[in-house]
């Protein structure tokens, strides 16, 4: 017992030391925002800086664009990814890997090396679709495609769908029916994750939107550090904040599969 | 009579084609609109790229561009702190990234601290950029917080002055900050695979924890995290956006030559050559993700068993 | 297998049709504003039927695009809310830190939409270069502007002009003497320039400054470039676009730019609680004028014809004398006592006879600094 103990310790000291240095390094440059934000008159604080961020009328605009953009391709993943997912995972087999290597395409092929080949692409865009920046959700599609697919393909890979689309035909339910009704609902925690990865990927894009001309968020706030250092940091900081929240809250993956091992947690003391 | 009988053996014949055929293409309908999306959005745009490659100076056609791109000490040197960058970052951030993986795995896998951290790391993950290069302006820029904070505690320091952010050294600090979440989201899961079972089993036979890691933790682990490994290198070899923001004159990276010369200026000149630097990225990108594939497949054996 | 083959077809007939598509462009351009007057092809006020004309053809298309005019730049601020209030006409000035290139490029980009710049304000190297990218227009006073500055068509015309200059944030680097005070440790990752001197004029005129300090000329800007690269090893330059976040958050104390603009700043800087001096070599008047034209393909070009006649009425050119800056009309104005005088006698001195680079000179540079710069400055090694 007292060896287990000792070595309980040992191992947590070491685990405690990785994580706050980690921990340093990734949550003092936030600080650091924070901090340069509220700077005030030397040796005192003021909200000068985010009390100013509703007075610039384009970051209002550009946030409010690319939340925009984030629910349009929340909704193409869950109304034009999944069901392609599950048809091809039902249907046809035979082209998944198609499917699995064109949805890894996005890693192989970056953002920038797409903006170069995709100008022509979009200026045929603007004339079917207009000017807005929403027109971004297409290309920002691709870019999710990475991140959403593999989320839900563990999701879908991890039931029986066969079985369930089986039985669910043999009880009379219609394709839509068994696929809305049926294989959705077992899926949606990876559903859930790889919408809300999109979300931050959105919300966080600069490369298209800044080669393109678009102004989204990242663009402007990008801009505005050129005019306002202060205020832009305020509204990065804001922004991520506001990122992190929602993924903090919205339930993903890790519920389900945390909740298989429960019974390991009595192994996990002989882990130690 | 015979003849209309016949004519309508032939009449249904036909029906049981049409349906025949329509009833396989009719799955196929179901991928049109996501292939639809992917071959305006993604195929056709890299056709676009490799095309132009192969655009000259003189706006003919040959190998001009890409010559150029391969030769010219200019691009030469861009490639070379490209891959660079993206190298060390990514050992960087798949040591630390690792380590911190396995402290994270260690927790309770229900408790908030856990969530937390994959929330934050979600979103570190894909909010380089911009954002990061005010958090390490505002660390330590001139009036940067540890600077200010290191000037008051040791005088005049190697802090104060911040040239070195934007060297080398600087950006792959700054790159690591990116690269340990995504090692982070990428590994976990390896890690929290190794089945206790096995400890249990090594335990039992006498093997100490050095042994555990050395003989069976590490080579199980090993496809993962040389796969991570790639994957961050790609990433980092990718990134535009947070070197954009740090360095608004000059070109030292790929990506930033490639806005560059999306520019009017060279590209009216030659328009081939950010497409050559395009194919440039794209090849070595595709080696690194075969790369990474390969030791996919290898894991996910581990995983099904 | 045939399946595959006819979607293979359907495919790649979609993917023709639509580069088909991309190719034809003309919809989208707006239809003129006022029933007679085609505002893109109008080459003078006259052609409006005169300034109320052109005012009523503006205040139809409601709008304006500029691109590239920082606020503190020659005053740029202040003339736009002036032009705002005076017709009632909404400005989008798009970003305002861009560089000459960068207008080209941003006009090239939206080309056919709605977003694009209507006027360019340009360096001498980039506006060369675009010719082809101006409508022709000549303002109301174009005979009061001297020939030097203007294109007989009325494609381009020089607006305003400074000379090139050292600004620095006296609180944080002692006073600086010659460029040569740049390379010592007090200086260590202090000193930027204002854009990349192969798309912004300002950048390159920092370098050919350099070059005429260091035994070069305007002829010859290797000396200036071997300066920067001299600069970069001893830690001292750093990639950085200078703005006014950028000095006041402490970034870049040093600054290669404009007299006008460090003067622009001086004020403002002040209350910030930073010492901004402006230092000129001795005996180096290395002048630089930018160039006014208007986009052919502006979408509202109405307009952009009635911002040239603003910009070239005393109004106007007065708040550019108010930033510090020169401009062409200095000998009209005051010939005609509309000048404001004070802000005419407060303009900085200069010493040693004023030099600008002529066309040739920008392009020869131009090319070098191509060849150059990436390499030896740019880099990292």
């Amino acid at each position: 017992m007292g060896q287990i103990m000792s070595k309980l310790s040992k191992t947590d000291v070491w685990r405690w030391i990785i994580i706050s240095f980690v921990g340093a390094y990734l949550l003092i440059p936030i600080f650091a925002m924070l901090e340069f934000s509220t700077r005030g008159a030397p040796g005192e604080r003021s909200a000068e800086a985010w009390v100013a961020i509703p007075t610039f009328p384009k970051l209002l605009s550009s946030i409010f664009s690319s939340l925009q953009l984030a629910v349009v391709v929340i909704f193409a993943v869950v109304f034009i990814l999944v069901p392609t997912m599950i048809w091809i995972h039902l249907r046809l087999p035979h082209l998944r890997r198609i499917m699995e290597l064109i949805c890894l395409l996005p890693l192989t092929i970056p953002a920038i090396v797409i903006v170069v080949g995709i100008a022509p692409t979009y200026r045929a865009i603007y004339q079917i679709f207009g000017s807005s920046p929403l027109t971004l959700s297409f290309v920002y599609f691709i870019l999710v495609l990475p991140y959403s697919y593999r989320s839900i393909s563990a999701s879908l890979f991890s039931i029986d769908t066969h079985t369930l689309s089986e039985a669910s035909r043999s009880l009379g339910a219609s394709t839509i029916r068994m696929i809305s009704g049926i294989i959705v609902p077992n899926i949606k925690v990876g559903i859930m994750s790889g919408a809300v990865i999109s979300i931050a990927l959105v919300l966080g894009e600069f490369t298209i939107s800044n080669l393109l001309n678009f102004e989204t968020m990242q663009v402007v706030i990008n801009l505005l550090g050129k005019r306002d250092a202060a205020t832009s940091v305020a509204v990065s900081l804001a922004a991520l904040v506001f990122a992190f929240i929602l993924l903090a809250i919205l339930p993903t993956s890790n519920r389900s599969r945390s909740s298989k091992l429960k019974s390991n947690k009595k192994t996990e003391v002989m882990y130690k | 009579m015979q003849t209309l009988q016949n004519k309508s053996k032939v009449i249904s014949l036909k029906k049981f084609e049409t349906n025949n055929l329509f009833k396989k293409i009719f799955p196929y309908l179901g991928v049109v609109p996501f292939a639809l999306l992917a071959i305006i959005f993604l195929i056709w745009p890299t056709l676009v790229v490799v095309y132009g490659s192969f655009q000259n100076l003189e706006g003919g056609y040959g190998f001009g561009s890409l010559i150029e791109v391969a030769t010219n000490e200019k691009y030469l040197n861009g490639f070379k702190v490209s891959i660079q960058l993206a190298s060390y970052s990514a050992i960087a951030g798949s040591i630390l990234g690792g380590l911190f993986s396995w402290a994270i795995a260690r927790g309770n896998r229900e408790g908030y601290f856990r969530r937390l951290v994959l929330a934050a790391s979600g979103v570190f993950a894909q909010f380089g950029g911009v954002m990061l290069t005010f958090a390490f302006l505002a660390t330590f820029g001139f009036n940067g917080m540890l600077t200010i904070l290191a000037n008051s505690f040791f005088g005049e320091n190697i802090l104060t002055d911040a040239s070195w952010l934007y060297s080398l050294l600087g950006l792959v600090v700054v790159y690591t900050f990116f690269q340990i979440p995504l090692m982070l989201i990428v590994f976990l899961p390896a890690i929290e695979n190794l089945k206790p079972e096995w400890r249990e089993a090594s335990e039992s036979l006498g093997g100490s924890n050095i042994n555990y890691w050395f003989r069976i933790g590490a080579p199980i682990l090993a496809p993962s995290f040389i796969g991570a490994l790639l994957l961050l290198f790609a990433n980092a070899f990718s990134a535009y956006a947070t070197a954009a923001a740090l360095i608004s004159q000059g070109a030292p990276i790929v990506p930033l030559q490639i806005s560059f010369a999306i520019s009017g200026e060279v590209s009216r000149t030659n328009p081939g050559i950010s497409k050559a630097l395009a194919v440039g990225m794209i090849l070595i990108i595709v080696l690194v993700m075969f790369g990474y594939f390969k030791l996919q497949s290898k894991v996910s054996k581990w995983v099904k068993s | 297998m045939k399946l595959k083959k006819s979607l293979f077809v359907l495919v790649t007939a979609s993917a023709l049709v639509l580069s088909a598509c991309s190719s034809s462009s003309d919809s989208g351009s707006a239809e003129p504003a006022s029933g007679e007057v085609d505002a893109k092809t109008a080459t003078s006020a006259a052609d409006f039927g005169g300034l109320e004309g052109l005012e009523e053809a503006c205040k139809a298309e409601g709008k304006l695009n500029v691109i590239a005019l920082p606020p503190d730049w020659a005053n740029y601020g202040k003339i736009i809310d002036g032009f705002v209030a005076k017709y009632g006409i909404a400005i989008d000035s798009q970003i305002p830190d861009g560089s000459s290139q960068d207008e080209i490029d941003a006009a090239n980009n939206t080309k056919g939409t709605d977003r694009a710049p209507d006027v360019f304000d340009l360096g001498q190297a980039v506006a060369m270069k675009n010719t082809a990218m101006f409508a022709p227009y000549k303002v109301a006073t174009w005979d009061g502007i001297d020939p030097a500055f203007k294109d007989a068509n009325g494609l381009w015309t020089m607006d305003y002009g400074g000379y090139m200059s050292i600004g620095y944030d006296a609180n944080k680097v002692p006073a600086i003497t010659s460029l040569a005070d740049l390379l010592k440790a007090d200086y260590k990752g202090k000193v930027a320039l204002n854009g990349d001197p192969t798309a912004a004029a300002a950048g390159m005129n920092g370098v050919l400054m350099a070059s005429i300090v260091n035994g070069g000329s305007v002829d010859d800007v290797s000396k200036g470039i071997d300066y920067f690269k001299s600069l970069k090893d001893a830690g001292s330059f750093i990639p950085v676009d200078p703005t006014p976040a950028t000095i006041e958050s402490g970034q870049t104390p040093v600054v290669f730019d404009w007299d006008y603009l460090h003067a622009g700043q001086v004020a403002g800087l002040k209350d910030k609680g930073i010492d901004w001096k402006i230092f000129i070599p001795e005996g180096v008047a290395l002048g630089g004028y930018y160039f006014q034209a208007i986009n052919v393909d502006a979408p509202n070009p109405a307009c952009a014809r009635l911002w040239q006649e603003y910009l070239y009425s005393p109004e106007g050119s007065n708040e550019w004398l108010r930033g510090g800056a020169r401009p062409v009309l200095a000998d009209l104005m005051v010939k005609d006592g509309t000048i404001d005088k004070a802000a005419f006698d407060s303009l900085p001195p200069v010493s040693g006879t004023p030099v600008v680079a002529s066309v040739a000179q920008t392009e020869a540079a131009n090319k070098v600094l191509v060849e150059r710069w990436a390499a030896e400055v740019g880099a990292i090694e």
